[in-house]
């Protein structure tokens, strides 16, 4: 592939989902610099590896390398931010009046404090789902894990999301 | 369904993710259970919530920037600025929309093709996912094909294959191309085939075999049935399988 093609895969491929890119390493990293570190390192790769993309539509693939550019980047320099969740740990039954409740008035600002506290894969599932919109199948491919994973780390993610937002209105 | 398991598919319900039967199943949980109904209600306003309280970060334009510098700089550097020609840009996107409205015209019919090969991977990798892989289990044919009677606007053929080292598992009643269609559940040793059917569109026999997202897929016709064969068998036991359905 010439430079030239190269570069405008790229341009095809990786930059309209650049906005994507950045979202996914902003909730990621949990600050501006860090996730634009991330991002810019990622889409570096993406320059490199564009010719390996046989997707039209590179966002799945895009995404795929910014999280594993930011899992890496915090494993390197947040070693302590990576505890690991455990899919295999049975999903445990909530309290039959638990955490439900309504969301509809719940502020920007109180949800994304309680989205900032749940752990790193739980917040990676639900950026992927409910602000990008992306289908369990594509969940499963950027985050590596089996389609079912991907069912189970939802529901449990939005189980801890309520009762973190539940929470804070009793305070 | 258990309250166990409603809690747990609830969320792939909200999200259009659950096949027809366990929606089917979960609905009529829901009905009986006043708990699951208010989490579901939880649920759907989380979401809603989620999605308009606009948490979608931008990428800042710096960003962007030193994105289309580094590529260009990685590139060579030495020819035309290609990122920052504008009319390059609308030239290139004028392009690309013309040539995927020339796909289009000239071979209708080739993405919808595909859309149905993907959905057809994605309902056998969610008849394993979900533990619902039939509705009806049996390895009797006379079991099988009277109970789809009444659930379909067509008979599908049903034949137990076990004689040829495929035997008959059950099926299932599933959606494919915006219709409910039959999925056959077939074995061969510890692998699971989906045989999904369904009338044949159209005059053109199709007969074609792939491999999508790492399963073996064939489609063919006979007698006025469409067949779908998915599964992660190899493709040459899997077109034996396809032969004995089409006889």
């Amino acid at each position: 592939m010439s430079d030239n093609e190269q570069q405008a895969r790229f341009e095809q491929i990786v930059l309209p989902h650049l906005d994507a890119a950045y979202n996914l390493a902003r909730w990621l990293a949990g600050n501006d610099h860090d996730a634009e570190d991330i991002a810019q390192e990622a889409c570096m790769r993406a320059f490199r590896f564009v010719s390996g993309c046989r997707n039209r539509d590179g966002r799945a693939w895009l995404l795929t390398i910014v999280r594993n550019t930011a899992f890496s980047w915090l494993k390197k320099n947040r070693p302590r931010s990576m505890v690991s969740i455990d899919d295999d740990e049975f999903a445990e039954i909530e309290d039959q009046n638990g955490a439900a409740g309504s969301f509809h008035n719940a502020d920007k600002n109180a949800l994304r404090t309680a989205l900032e506290s749940l752990p790193l894969e739980f917040r990676e599932a639900l950026v992927l789902r409910e602000l990008e919109g992306l289908s369990y199948k594509e969940i499963a491919e950027v985050a590596e894990v089996p389609v079912g994973t991907v069912m189970s780390r939802l529901a449990r993610a939005r189980r801890q999301l309520q009762s973190a937002l539940t929470q804070k209105e009793k305070v | 369904m258990n309250c166990s398991e409603s809690r747990e598919l609830l969320h792939a319900h909200a999200d259009d993710e659950l096949d027809v039967a366990n929606s089917l199943d979960l609905e009529r949980h829901i009905t009986t259970c006043t708990a699951c109904a208010v989490e579901r209600q939880a649920v759907q306003s989380l979401k809603t919530a989620l999605r308009q309280s606009s948490l979608h970060y931008q990428a800042p334009d710096s960003l962007r920037k030193e994105i289309l510098r580094m590529a260009r700089a990685e590139s060579g550097g030495a020819r035309p600025p290609l990122f920052q020609s504008l009319r390059l840009w609308k030239s290139l996107a004028f392009g690309a929309t013309a040539f995927a409205l020339l796909a289009m015209l000239i071979r209708p019919g080739v993405s919808e093709r595909d859309h149905v090969l993907e959905e057809a991977v994605s309902s056998h990798v969610r008849s394993l996912m979900a533990d619902h892989l039939t509705d009806v289990a049996s390895s009797d044919q006379h079991t099988v094909k009277p109970w789809f009677n009444g659930k379909l606007d067509f008979a599908p053929n049903v034949n137990d294959f076990a004689a040829e080292g495929f035997p008959l598992v059950g099926g299932r009643l599933d959606y494919l191309d915006g219709r409910a269609i039959a999925a056959l559940v077939y074995r061969r040793h510890k692998h699971l085939i989906n045989v999904f059917v369904w009338p044949a569109a159209n005059a053109a026999r199709e007969k074609s075999e792939e491999r999508l997202r790492g399963y073996s897929i064939i489609n063919r016709e006979a007698k006025g049935l469409r067949y779908c064969l998915v599964s992660d068998l190899n493709q040459q036991e899997l077109t034996e399988l396809a032969g004995l359905l089409e006889r």
